[in-house]
């Protein structure tokens, strides 16, 4: 009877979680299936299996300069925040600073902003300095919104280092950056190469700030939400799309791997703590 | 050399007057002690009277607010930790968690401009100092905490300084592997003569291990002094409280001459103790209570068995401990009872609480207070 009640609460349970795994990811499948499809109309039902439209995106040169464009603002925004995240992250972690629990909710604060307020005014601010719109000014704002994520991947990275290794270090002789460069980047480096992932992927998917602060050049979403003007090009966007799903999986994938090895490293358990994702 | 060292010590650390001040809070109230070259000294004292933060000074992790630290005759105002001829053990040993244990020991040479067969040599060395002989290629956490505390020392000793410092390096250790290791610890310490100085709360550690201790409550030392001497000689109630068992008896001085005192205590007679006895700056006239440790009182069984002095005493209770028994004894006239303590021999009973003892005490064992 028992039994037969906890049964029966599970099953509940179980089609909850169900329903809500379909409502979340059936979207996202339907990408990678009408993106093999051999139609130009996106409807049920499939009409066959085809590879064109990812050969399409392969001769489409705007595309390229896109993709080359994202991947460059992606790359500095992941190097610029993981940086300022390290350095914000260890001074959260190991110091202790007047006005630092608020210090750090500002900085934390672009994780709950809704981006278009962002993107918005960071474009009015742009305009009173009266610089010009650019890739340089779509880092600018990427860097915004990706530095609170490298800040709490790494704080779970120095909040789990001993404070002693780096005394031990500079009390056997090593100085300062030596200390740096042998023990604490070593140690941190799992939770440095999952933050440039994280914030990479991050970047590279980002849709409105790039949209109200880039200039000629567009990045791959800009470009995507150009395209979808002409039904034609649904199909390869639908492509695209599938292409920039699998890649962000993958990074994501990586980036919490790495995560767990510096939590393994330190001795840490891998499940709790810190985790962002 | 050996010799030299023994008859006219140098002085390896000079502490005069140190203070140290964390925001208003004032950890360290004036230190001013100096410790001998090769000596083991140790700084004891509950948590939070100092100790670590004097330790974390002398290695140069923190800096005085005032007052001047000279180690082996060079003043260290100004020294960074890396530049100081000491090296520290610490609390949670910081060993490099991505590192060899040959790469934790040989950390600190590859920055002394040593060739590689010279590191490794001084590394096995340092490693079969510390009874760790062929454990080069172990990864830090394939190593029991025995053999983290011994790869710590290890890399302390290598760096060959002129002091090593532990912060409660035993106390994470089990029971049985901590007396090992203070026995080695002890053991190592004489045969290099290097300085070390013990950070521990545990005053039977300081006891076993130490030349000398100084015992330091709320940032200031309140006494130091030998193992001995501390614990027959306590300066302070406190003190004597601190280390080992103490009971406190009313007393006062009924007269006096230029030798000795005569000393009433309500609870056990009349005594005449010497006036070396009085500790240094305490005049006769400020003694208000003395201290007698629970193995200088005696339950005298046999009829036969006699003392020095005698009182008549009722059993309030006993603690058996194998080797041991403790007994709560109410002396006359008291409410509280005292503590004594008896080795247990064959053929004798445990005395039942209720029933009435003579207890047997000496006037050396007495120790005054105010």
């Amino acid at each position: 009877m028992r039994a037969l009640r906890k049964l029966t609460t599970i099953n509940w349970l179980m089609i909850y979680a169900v329903a809500y795994m379909i409502f979340l990811y059936a979207p996202v499948i339907l990408l990678p299936m009408f993106a093999f499809n051999d139609a130009t109309i996106i409807a049920f039902p499939l009409s066959g299996f085809t590879t064109k439209w990812f050969s399409a995106l392969w001769n489409t040169d705007a595309l390229h300069g896109a993709v080359a464009n994202s991947a460059l603002v992606a790359l500095i925004t992941a190097v610029i925040s993981t940086l300022l995240g390290a350095s914000a992250a260890r001074a959260a972690a190991q110091y202790n600073f007047p006005l630092k629990r608020g210090i750090i909710g500002f900085i934390m604060l672009p994780l709950v902003l809704p981006e278009i307020i962002v993107a918005v005014a960071l474009l009015v601010m742009l305009m009173q300095l009266g610089l010009s719109l650019s890739l340089w000014t779509v880092v600018a704002g990427h860097v915004l919104i990706c530095t609170p994520f490298s800040i709490a991947i790494l704080s779970s990275a120095f909040a789990g280092m001993d404070r002693s290794l780096e005394e031990a270090s500079f009390d056997l002789g090593e100085n300062r950056w030596g200390t740096f460069r042998r023990i604490t980047l070593p140690l941190i480096m799992p939770g440095v190469i999952s933050s440039l992932l994280i914030t990479f992927t991050i970047s590279l998917d980002e849709f409105i700030i790039a949209f109200f602060l880039t200039g000629t050049d567009v990045t791959l979403p800009v470009y995507i939400w150009s395209q979808l003007r002409f039904p034609t090009k649904l199909p390869s966007v639908m492509a695209l799309g599938t292409i920039l799903l699998t890649v962000s999986v993958v990074m994501l994938i990586l980036a919490e791997w790495f995560r767990r090895r510096a939590a393994r490293r330190q001795g840490l358990d891998a499940q709790a703590g810190g985790g962002i994702i | 050399m050996t010799t030299t060292l023994q008859t006219n010590p140098k002085t390896i650390i000079d502490l005069t007057d140190v203070v140290k001040d964390f925001g208003s809070f004032q950890a360290l109230k004036g230190i001013s002690a100096t410790i001998r070259e090769g000596e083991f000294f140790s700084l004891l004292g509950p948590s939070g009277c100092g100790k670590t933060t004097l330790l974390r000074l002398i290695a140069g992790f923190d800096h005085p607010t005032t007052g001047a630290i000279m180690i082996d005759g060079k003043p260290m105002e100004g020294i960074p930790a890396n530049q100081r001829p000491t090296n520290m053990v610490f609390q949670s040993y910081a060993i490099f968690p991505h590192l060899s244990v040959a790469d934790n020991v040989g950390y600190g040479l590859k920055k002394k401009k040593l060739s590689k067969a010279e590191i490794a040599a001084e590394v096995d060395k340092a490693l079969s100092m510390v009874d760790l002989a062929g454990y080069d290629s172990r990864a830090a956490h394939e190593l029991s905490g025995g053999q983290r505390q011994r790869v710590a020392l290890a890399r302390a000793l290598v760096m060959r300084p002129k002091v090593v410092l532990l912060d409660e390096p035993l106390s994470a250790l089990d029971k049985k592997l901590r007396e090992q290791m203070q026995h080695e610890l002890r053991a190592l310490q004489q045969s290099l003569g290097i300085t070390f100085i013990l950070v521990t709360h545990d005053q039977e550690e300081a006891l076993i291990m130490s030349d000398r201790i100084a015992v330091m409550f709320e940032g200031k030392i309140a006494q130091l002094a030998s193992p001995e001497e501390l614990y027959r000689r306590p300066a302070t109630k406190r003190v004597a409280s601190f280390i080992g068992v103490m009971n406190f008896l009313p007393a006062s001085v009924t007269a006096q001459t230029n030798k000795t005192l005569s000393i009433n205590i309500p609870a056990l007679g009349n005594v005449d103790v010497s006036r070396s006895a009085l500790p240094i700056g305490f005049f006769a006239d400020d003694l208000r209570e003395i201290g007698i440790r629970p193995e200088m009182l005696t339950v005298l069984f046999d009829p036969s068995d006699t003392a020095q002095n005698e009182v008549t005493a009722e059993v309030t209770s006993n603690t058996y401990y194998g080797d041991m028994t403790y007994y709560g004894v109410l002396l006359p006239g008291q409410t509280t009872p005292v503590t004594i303590s008896m080795r247990n021999t064959a053929g004798r009973s445990i005395a039942k609480p209720g029933s009435t003892v003579r207890v047997g005490w000496g006037a050396e064992s007495v120790v005054l207070f105010k």
